[in-house]
C-alpha cells in the first residue's frame, strides 16, 4: 500500500487515527476516516478515473460533489455492485473496492480512445443519422455495438440482498441543505416551537463552510455548524436527517429523500436497512441547496488536473488533501479570488490567476497578491496542454500569447443556484443578471429559497434572510418567536461579481460542455444550425444534459452557447424541465419491503390451517390463498381434482368458499336498492330465500353475479365473487352516495367476519344433519335456495341451499373463528361417507361440467345474453345497465355467445384461449369465431370438455369446428354442444 | 397531493381512488338512449378546474366530488358526493 503523498500532515476534517485501506482498478491506496473515495484518490495523487462517454478521452475528478460528470465508479462487488456512483460522494470505509468504468483494457490504455480521433465523423445527432437504415439492424447490430462502445458500468445481476425501508413524516417546516442558511433557517423554526425536519445530504452539517476557513464569532465553520447542529437534536420536535437526499418535490408539499443508512458501512448491520424512502409532508418547505460552481468551455477543458475551484478549495482545506502543486486559476468572477488564501494554506502554490475581465475589484487584488499570485486581466485559457494529466496552459492576455505550466488548472465560471428542487414545483427559474445565473422564480407550492439556492452569495447576508425566513415559516404554522443574534462573519471576501463567459473564442482542441455526455461547444452550434433552436430539442439532440447528473455543470454554459448562437438573449432561451430525481435513486428502495411475498399482504381463510395440515396445494386468487386441491400418494393436480369431483358427486365433498365476497345490507330501502342494482328482480324475495343475482355495469355489460339472501324484512345478505368482490362494493357505494343517497340502506363488508364452507354431493345432507341436529334438512322443509339463521351452541350460523357443483349442496357461514372447528365437526361427521375436502380444481371442474359462468365468461366484455344469462334482464323494472344493456349491437345474435364444446377424441386435450375456426379454413383472424375460454377434463364425461364463446351461440349446436391454440402449437377438431354437459335437467340438485 | 376528506381530514391522495368527471347527471327515467350513451361515455378531460369523482377507498369509504385544477393540481374544494347529490335534488 503507498503513502498517500498528496495528503497534508495537519488540518482537515479527516481522523488520522483511522486508517483505511481501500481499492481502485485493484490497486490498493490509504485514506482516512472522514475521506470520500475522490478526496482519498486525490490524497493519492490519482486523478484519473474515468474515461469520456463518446470519444473515451480521459477524465479525472472535477467537483466534489453531486454535479460529478467524470469520476463514476462501480463501487462494491458481485450482488451489491453499483454502477455509476460519485467518487466525490462516496464515504471511505475499510475494504472499499471501486473500478472505473467506460474503458477497455485500461483507464491509461483505451482502445476505443480512437473515437477522439474521428470526432470528426461523431457528431451530435450522429447515431440518429447514422444508424438509421437499413431498420433491421438496429436491435441486432447497431445498438448492441453502441452499448458496449458507451459503458455505462455494468449493474449487478444478481439479487439485491439488502433491505429498504420506507417511512412517511410529517412537519411543519422542512428545511432542505444544512449549509449555514439552512442552518440558521431550521434553528429558527426549531426555537419557535415548529416540527422541524432538516435534511443534509452530507454526513456532517455545514456545507460550503467545511470547505473554507471561515470563522464565525470566531469559531471554526465545523464548530460553529456541529454547536447548532447539537441544539437542534435536543428540539424534541425537530430531527435532523444526514446522508439524506430530498430527490423530489411533489404537490402539496410532498417531498421525497433517500436517507442511505448504510452506504457508508461495508455492508449494512444485522437487520439494518441499506437505505430508507421518506415521504415528507411539510405545511412550509425552505430550499437552502446551495449553488453548483460552473465550468469554463475552453481547449481541452476536460483534461485530468482540472478541477472547479470550489472543488480544489475543499480538497484542500475539508480533506488536507492537495490537488496539486503548482496551480493556474481561470475565474471570471470574484468566488475565484476568495479561494486562494484556502488553497494557498493547504500547500498549493498558486502561480497565475487567468480573468478574462478588465476591471478587477480592489479586494480580489488583493487577494492574489497575498499569495504571490499573478493577475493576468482580459485573459484567457485557449486551451490546456498535457496528454493524461494537465501540464500546462496556453493564455491569451489581451492578445499576448503565453504558455503557463502548472499540474492544477482552476476554473470558475460562476455559481448556478440549485434550483432543480424549486422547478419541480412547476415553475420555471428566472434569470439574473446581477449573478449571471437562473434564480428561484415565484413559486407554485408553498416555499422558498435562501441562501446560495437563492442566489444569496453573501454570508453575513444571507445567515440574516435565513433566520427570518425560518420565523416566517414557523409563524405561519402558529409558532411565534422572536430574532436571535447571527453570528460575526470574519468579512474577507467583496461583493460578488462576475461578467459571463459561456465559451472561450478562439480556442484550440476540442472544448466540452456536457463532460458527462461528450457535448462538444461546436455540437451546440451545429444544432442550433440544423434546426434544433429550442432548448428542449437541443437537449434531445446533442443529449446536452442528460445522464446521471442531468446537466449540474453543463445546462447554463449550454443555454448561454445557444443563446450567443441564435442572437438570443439567455432568459429567452430559457431552461428545459426539471424532474425527479434530484439524484439518481436506487430502484430498490422505492420497493422498500415491498418485494416478493412482501409485495401485497396474503389473506388466508379461517381454515388455511387445516388446509395446510392436510397438504393443500394453494393457488393465489388475487390476494388469497385457496386450497387447490388436496394431492393424495404422490397424486398430481388432475388425478386429485378428479378423486375429489368423483368423491363428491357419488357421496360428498367439502370445499372452503370463505373468500366470496360477503356485503350485509340493511335498512328500509335495502329492497329497492337491491332491487336496482340487480338486473333480475329482488323486491318481492321472500325472507329465508336466497337468489341468484346478476349485476350489470351501467354500459350494459356484466359486472358480477352471486347470491343474495334475504334474512329479514330489511336485512339481506349478498354475496360476491372473489375477484370482484372489492369492486361490487365500491359500486354500491357510489351508486348509494353519489346517485342516490336518499335511499335508507346501509351496508358493510363482512367477507372476514364469516367462514364459509360448501359441503355438496349426495350425503351431503346426512353429513350436515348429524351436526344440526335440530335443523329439518328435509327437501320439503329446506328445499333448494331456502336460507337460515339459527344458534348453533353459542353462535349464530346460517346456512343456504345453494349449489356450484350442481349436487345437492348446502352453503354453511359460521364465526370466523368457529371456522375451522366447524369444517373439523363435518369431517368427521362424514367420515364414514368418505367426505372429502376438495378445491378450486375441483370446484372448476364441477362447474364447467354444468356450465356455470366465472371470471373467464364474465371478462369485462360479455352481456348476459352472451353468457347464456338473458333472461335475468327484467323487463319489469328500471336497474343499472338497462338502457344501455338493449344497444342493438349488445343483443346482436350474431353475438360471441356461450357454448359448449368437447373433444370427441378423449385422447386429445383442450387449452384455454384456443380459438375456433371451422375446420376446413386457416387459423387467421379473418376466420375467427370465438375463442375457449374455460376448459377441464371432465371425470363424469371421461373426455376434455370446455366452455366458449362462439359466435351465433348455441345455434352452432352439433357442428364440428377446429380449436387452435398457435401458442401451444395445438389444435383439434371439437364439436359444439349445450354449455350444460351434466345432468342437464337438475336431478341432483332438488333431491 | 392531499385531500382533505370532509369526515377524516387531511390525507395522503394514496387512499383515494380517482373516477372521473363528476359533471354528467345519471340520465332520468325514460331517458333517450343517445342520453345514456353520451353519460356513460362522453367525459370532459380539461386542463384546468374540474370536479370529479373520488373515493375514500382506503379510509372512509366516502365518495367525494373534488373541485381541482387538472394542471396546478390546486384543490378548491371538496365534498361529499351525497350531499352534492342531495342539493342537486
Amino acid at each position: 500500500m503507498k503513502e498517500a503523498a498528496y495528503r497534508n500532515s495537519a488540518g482537515g476534517l479527516i481522523d488520522r487515527d483511522r486508517p483505511l485501506k481501500f481499492y481502485f482498478d485493484n490497486v490498493s491506496y490509504q485514506g482516512f476516516a472522514g475521506d470520500t473515495l475522490a478526496s482519498a484518490l486525490i490524497a493519492n495523487g490519482v486523478h484519473l478515473t474515468g474515461r469520456g462517454f463518446k470519444y473515451h478521452r480521459p477524465r479525472g475528478i472535477y467537483t466534489s460533489g453531486t454535479e460529478e460528470p467524470n469520476a463514476l465508479v462501480e463501487l462494491r462487488e458481485d450482488a451489491r455492485r453499483e454502477p455509476n456512483t460519485r467518487a466525490t460522494l462516496i464515504e471511505l470505509y475499510d475494504g472499499l473496492s471501486a473500478m472505473s468504468q467506460n474503458r477497455w483494457p485500461s483507464l491509461a490504455f483505451d482502445i476505443l480512445s480512437v473515437n477522439n480521433l474521428l470526432s470528426p465523423f461523431l457528431p451530435a445527432g450522429f447515431y440518429y443519422k447514422t444508424f438509421m437504415w437499413p431498420k433491421q439492424f438496429w436491435e441486432k447490430m447497431y445498438e448492441p455495438f453502441i452499448r458496449r462502445a458507451a459503458g455505462l458500468g455494468r449493474a449487478a445481476n444478481k439479487p439485491d440482498p439488502d433491505r429498504y425501508e420506507r417511512a412517511t413524516l410529517h412537519c411543519d417546516v422542512l428545511v432542505v441543505g444544512a449549509g449555514p442558511a439552512g442552518l440558521v433557517a431550521a434553528l429558527a423554526a426549531a426555537r419557535s416551537g415548529a416540527r422541524v425536519v432538516l435534511a443534509e445530504q452530507d454526513h456532517r452539517v455545514g456545507g460550503h463552510l467545511l470547505s473554507t476557513s471561515t470563522t464565525l464569532d470566531s469559531k471554526s465553520a465545523e464548530s460553529w455548524s456541529d454547536d447548532i447542529r447539537t441544539e437542534i437534536e435536543a428540539f424534541e420536535d425537530a430531527r435532523l436527517l444526514t446522508r439524506t437526499t430530498v430527490f423530489g418535490y411533489y404537490d402539496h408539499n410532498i417531498l421525497a429523500a433517500v436517507e442511505r443508512l448504510a452506504d457508508h458501512l461495508p455492508v449494512p448491520g444485522a437487520h439494518g436497512a441499506r437505505q430508507k424512502l421518506w415521504r415528507i409532508h411539510a405545511s412550509r418547505v425552505i430550499l437552502a441547496c446551495g449553488a453548483f460552481e460552473r465550468p469554463l468551455v475552453f481547449g481541452n477543458n476536460d483534461l485530468p488536473g482540472i478541477m472547479l475551484t470550489s472543488a480544489a478549495r475543499t480538497y484542500a482545506m475539508r480533506y488536507a488533501a492537495r490537488p496539486g502543486s503548482r496551480a493556474v486559476i481561470f475565474t471570471n468572477n470574484s468566488s475565484g479570488y476568495d479561494a486562494l488564501a484556502d488553497l494557498a494554506a493547504g500547500g498549493v502554490n498558486i502561480v497565475a490567476v487567468i480573468d478574462p475581465r478588465s476591471d478587477i475589484d480592489s479586494q480580489s487584488i488583493a487577494q492574489a497578491e497575498a499569495v504571490g499570485a499573478r493577475i493576468l486581466n482580459r485573459a484567457v485559457i485557449l486551451g490546456a496542454r498535457g496528454h493524461l494529466h494537465v501540464r500546462g496552459v496556453d493564455v491569451d492576455a489581451a492578445g499576448v500569447r503565453e504558455r503557463i505550466d502548472c499540474d492544477l488548472l482552476c476554473v470558475s465560471g460562476g455559481w448556478n443556484p440549485d434550483v432543480h428542487l424549486h422547478s419541480q414545483t412547476g415553475t420555471r427559474p428566472v434569470w439574473s443578471p446581477d449573478i449571471a445565473g437562473f434564480i428561484p422564480a415565484e413559486s407554485r407550492q408553498r416555499e422558498l429559497s435562501i441562501g446560495g439556492a437563492a442566489g444569496q452569495f453573501d454570508l453575513a447576508n444571507a445567515l440574516i434572510t435565513a433566520r427570518q425566513r425560518g420565523l416566517d415559516a414557523a409563524r405561519e404554522c402558529g409558532f411565534m418567536s422572536s430574532a436571535f443574534d447571527l453570528p460575526d462573519v470574519a468579512k474577507g471576501s467583496s461583493a460578488y461579481s462576475i461578467e459571463p463567459l459561456w465559451r472561450v473564442a478562439g480556442y484550440h482542441g476540442k472544448a466540452l460542455v456536457d463532460m458527462q455526455n461528450d457535448v462538444k461547444e461546436t455540437d451546440i452550434g451545429l444544432s442550433a444550425r440544423e434546426g434544433y433552436k429550442s432548448v428542449e430539442h437541443l437537449k434531445r439532440y446533442t443529449t446536452l444534459g442528460m445522464a446521471t447528473d442531468q446537466g449540474k455543470l453543463s445546462n447554463v454554459n449550454g443555454l448561454g452557447i445557444l443563446a450567443d448562437e441564435l442572437g438570443f438573449s439567455i432568459e429567452s432561451v430559457g431552461t428545459t424541465t426539471f424532474r425527479p430525481p434530484v439524484l439518481p435513486v436506487a430502484i430498490g428502495v422505492f420497493a422498500g419491503s415491498s418485494r416478493g411475498q412482501h409485495f401485497s399482504p396474503t389473506r388466508y381463510t379461517p381454515m388455511h390451517d387445516w388446509a395446510v395440515r392436510h397438504g393443500a396445494k394453494f393457488v393465489e386468487a388475487g390476494q388469497w390463498l385457496r386450497p387447490r386441491y388436496y394431492p393424495r400418494d404422490g397424486e398430481d393436480m388432475l388425478a386429485a381434482s378428479c378423486r375429489e369431483t368423483l368423491a363428491t358427486r357419488n357421496s360428498v365433498g367439502l370445499c372452503d368458499v370463505s373468500t366470496l365476497g360477503k356485503i350485509d345490507v340493511q335498512g328500509a330501502d335495502a329492497p329497492e336498492f337491491l332491487n336496482r342494482l340487480h338486473s333480475n328482480g329482488f323486491a318481492r324475495l321472500p325472507v329465508g330465500k336466497a337468489r341468484y343475482g346478476l349485476m350489470l355495469r351501467e354500459d350494459g355489460l356484466v359486472l358480477d353475479d352471486g347470491t343474495t339472501t334475504r334474512l329479514a324484512e330489511h336485512h339481506y345478505f349478498m354475496t360476491t365473487t372473489t375477484a370482484e368482490a372489492a369492486a361490487v362494493m365500491a359500486h354500491m357505494e357510489y351508486y348509494h352516495q353519489a346517485i342516490w343517497p336518499q335511499l335508507d340502506v346501509q351496508y358493510c363488508s363482512v367477507t372476514e367476519q364469516w367462514a364459509s364452507m360448501a359441503i355438496a354431493g349426495p350425503n351431503s345432507r346426512a353429513v350436515l344433519q348429524k351436526v344440526l341436529t335440530r335443523i329439518d334438512l328435509s327437501n320439503e322443509a329446506f328445499p333448494f335456495l331456502a336460507a337460515t339463521e339459527f344458534n348453533l351452541g353459542n353462535f349464530r350460523a346460517r346456512l343456504f341451499r345453494i349449489s356450484f357443483s350442481g349436487e345437492l349442496a348446502y352453503e354453511l357461514n359460521v364465526p370466523a373463528g368457529y371456522g375451522e372447528s366447524l369444517w373439523q365437526a363435518l369431517m368427521n361427521a362424514g367420515k364414514e361417507f368418505g367426505i372429502t375436502a376438495y378445491g378450486t380444481e375441483a370446484l372448476g371442474i364441477m362447474r364447467i361440467e354444468k356450465g356455470h359462468i366465472a371470471g373467464p365468461e364474465v371478462n369485462g366484455q360479455t352481456t348476459a345474453g352472451d353468457i347464456g344469462l338473458g333472461s335475468m334482464l327484467s323487463s319489469k323494472k328500471e336497474f343499472i345497465g338497462r338502457p344501455l344493456a338493449a344497444r342493438e349491437a349488445l343483443v346482436d345474435s350474431a353475438r360471441e355467445q356461450l357454448v359448449g364444446i368437447r373433444c370427441n377424441d378423449s385422447s386429445m386435450r383442450l387449452y384455454a384461449g384456443a380459438h375456433l375456426v371451422e375446420p376446413d379454413k386457416a387459423a387467421v383472424i379473418e376466420n375467427d369465431l370465438g375463442h375457449v375460454t374455460s376448459v377441464t377434463y371432465s371425470p363424469m364425461l371421461k373426455t376434455w370438455i370446455a366452455l366458449a364463446l362462439l359466435k351465433g351461440g348455441t345455434t352452432n349446436i352439433g357442428k364440428t369446428l377446429k380449436a387452435v391454440n398457435p401458442l401451444m402449437k395445438h389444435e383439434v377438431n371439437v364439436e359444439v354442444v349445450s354449455s350444460q354437459f351434466f345432468d342437464p335437467e337438475n336431478t341432483r340438485l332438488h333431491v | 397531493m392531499r385531500i382533505n376528506c370532509p369526515l377524516c381530514g387531511e390525507r395522503a391522495s394514496d387512499e383515494f381512488s380517482y373516477l372521473g368527471d363528476a359533471t354528467p347527471g345519471r340520465p332520468p327515467s325514460g331517458a333517450s338512449l343517445k342520453e345514456w350513451h353520451d353519460y356513460v361515455y362522453l367525459r370532459d378531460n380539461p386542463r384546468g378546474p374540474h370536479h370529479e369523482y373520488w373515493h375514500h377507498v382506503g379510509g372512509c369509504r366516502a365518495w367525494l366530488v373534488i373541485h381541482r385544477d387538472t394542471f396546478t393540481h390546486e384543490i378548491f374544494d371538496v365534498g361529499l358526493a351525497c350531499d352534492i347529490e342531495e342539493s342537486v335534488g
